[in-house]
């Protein structure tokens, strides 16, 4: 798995820059796709990549350099290769759940921020606000100790902590969009509020939402991977990604591969969604 | 200019009390009762817990404990800590310094190396400079903080052995935390200063410059980065906010005395007025920080004043 990782970073990254020339970045953008398709797969249907069981314990292979075994294995003799593909689900469900929590919480707050305007917005701004002071992992982090390190809250502690940034673009999108004949057109027809704000200005509002939601995904495996390091990660048999790249600290000195291919991971797939928020945005800009 | 500064500040206050509430319910949602793990192990009579109770204010009704808290708070007294029994504001007095220090040394790295990279990659606009620069800021900021700070312990401690891995005594130690967080914010203020320097490059008086004939070494060095400093002084200054509040993650890495730690230890605890503390704190620092960097911004820019 982190071969072809390797491989993507190498053959990836130099050319997406190169954006005017359309092959190269499509070859880019196809290498994303790939990696985000194999931890997907990897996150349903785990067995499909490795075999045998991942989580029993070998006291004759204990922190095995990769090479051995593939990519090496822990202080209970697991491979580092198995643990990661097992680990793909813990890190994938918290992303992207959490970034759902938020597109679909900000993105209402922010349609009705945006259509009422006023002092609905005004009040909307100012809880917004509140939530914005507490900064990078602050509010997911007070969330999760307060209701307890289980995915559900993480998944609520890293959603609202992703919903202002969802909800200021979906204010600023349904402002543009409010105004346009056809919204005016709808009202002066005498549809009700709802129908006019969910089928004419939401559908015309909700691309930068969609973009900012697949570019989320990566923050929010980023900032479950952390918290997950502070120890505030719901507790698995099988350690998730933030787990493992915690686990493998002591032993940095004795076998770096444990938290160096579980960090290679999680920034491939950071890399591989922010790829295809990228992808994404042309392609709706273009359309 | 005075009523620029009345407005931000009135504006913060509100969003001050906010934060106070957010942290205040979601501390009294906490599962664990603080007396319990107080007195875990002790056999404990009814009456030790009632007193317990008391002495911290446990007793009174919740909208109450609320008041308390603000009132002791707009003295600067956040409570006494369940398991040092010290007052908070002592506690973090005494852990506040090692954190800002950290956070500002990030902030130094990060704003050296953005500018640098950033006024380099829009003068090399779309040739090879450029390219690699961009593609190192994707790779930096899709990296996690704490990973990055696993490899440099990985390089620095263990195989070169420049510099500790651990501790947070001298400047020595300093230095690999400082790199830690200064990258994580490193790659936003890249793309920045990229951005204005871009946007400076393309003004009138460039090519006015360009014109008279200037070299452009003389062009971009005593005109165009004099223009394009403001606007890197403003993000990095933003970004001080954050950098504290990842100084907390940094700080678990590396094992640095800090509010971090502190905080950690206090959520393991499960010793609320100092995760109160701790957090309120914090996001007083970055209420500040912002409401000064608009105002600077505001002495700075004369244009922002009108607008404002």
């Amino acid at each position: 798995m982190s071969a072809s990782a390797d491989a993507a970073l190498v053959g990836t990254l130099p050319l997406r820059t190169r954006r005017r020339r359309m092959s190269a970045a499509s070859v880019v953008t196809a290498l994303a796709c790939v990696w985000i398709l194999l931890v997907v797969l990897a996150s349903l249907v785990p067995g499909l990549l490795v075999r045998g069981d991942i989580g029993a314990l070998h006291a004759s292979r204990v922190l095995q350099h990769p090479g051995v075994t593939l990519l090496g294995t822990d202080q209970y003799g697991r491979s580092v290769a198995g643990l990661l593909v097992f680990g793909a689900r813990g890190a994938m469900i918290i992303g992207v759940a959490a970034t759902f929590l938020a597109l679909v919480l900000g993105g209402l707050i922010g349609l009705i921020a945006g259509y009422y305007g006023g002092v609905t917005d005004m009040i909307i701004g100012r809880v917004l606000d509140v939530l914005l002071c507490f900064p990078g992992v602050l509010l997911a982090l007070i969330i999760t100790v307060a209701l307890g390190p289980t995915t559900g809250n993480l998944i609520l502690g890293v959603g609202i902590s992703a919903t202002p940034s969802f909800a200021r673009v979906m204010r600023g999108q349904v402002m543009s969009v409010r105004g346009r004949l056809y919204v005016h057109a709808a009202r002066s027809v005498g549809f009700r509020p709802s129908r006019l704000l969910f089928r004419h200005v939401m559908p015309n509002a909700i691309t930068p939402v969609v973009v900012l939601a697949t570019v989320s995904i990566g923050t929010a495996i980023v900032a479950s991977a952390s918290l997950s390091f502070l120890g505030l990660g719901p507790k698995h048999d099988i350690p998730d990604w933030g787990q493992l790249l915690a686990e493998g600290q002591p032993y940095l000195g004795t076998a770096w591969w444990m938290s160096t291919f579980a960090g290679l991971v999680i920034t491939c797939t950071v890399i591989a969604v922010s790829l295809l928020g990228d992808w994404i945005r042309d392609r709706m800009d273009r359309g | 200019m005075g009523f620029l500064i009345i407005k931000r500040v009135g504006l913060g206050i509100p969003t001050l009390i906010g934060v106070t509430l957010v942290l205040f319910i979601t501390l009294r949602m906490l599962p664990g009762d603080p007396v319990s793990v107080l007195l875990a192990g002790a056999p404990a009579t009814p009456q030790a817990e009632a007193t317990l109770r008391q002495q911290f204010g446990l007793d009174q009704p919740i909208g109450l404990q609320y008041l308390n808290f603000i009132g002791h708070a707009a003295g600067l007294d956040l409570g006494l800590s369940y398991t040092t029994r010290q007052p908070v504001t002592t506690m973090i007095g005494q852990q506040i310094l090692p954190t800002l220090e950290l956070a500002l040394a990030a902030a130094f790295v990060s704003a050296v190396l953005g500018m640098v990279l950033g006024s380099l990659s829009a003068i090399y606009r779309n040739r090879w400079p450029d390219a690699v620069i961009r593609v190192l800021s994707l790779l930096n900021t899709s990296m996690p903080s704490f990973w990055v700070g696993l490899l440099l312990i990985m390089m620095f401690s263990f195989t070169l052995k420049i510099f500790p891995a651990t501790g947070s005594s001298g400047v020595q130690s300093l230095v690999l935390p400082a790199f830690t967080l200064g990258l994580s914010a490193a790659g936003t203020v890249t793309r920045l200063v990229r951005n204005s320097v871009i946007e400076v490059l393309g003004e009138n008086f460039v090519t006015a410059l360009h014109a008279k004939g200037l070299r452009p070494r003389v062009i971009v060095f005593k005109h165009v980065l004099r223009n394009a400093v403001i606007p890197t002084v403003t993000i990095v200054g933003l970004q001080l906010g954050a950098l504290i509040a990842g100084a907390v993650i940094v700080e678990a890495v590396f094992a640095r005395q800090g509010l971090g730690q502190m905080l950690v230890q206090a959520i393991a605890g499960k010793d609320y007025p100092v995760v109160q503390g701790v957090v309120l704190v914090i996001a007083v620092i970055y209420i500040v920080i912002n409401i000064v960097v608009d105002v600077s911004y505001a002495v700075i820019d004369p244009r922002v004043r009108t607008v404002a």
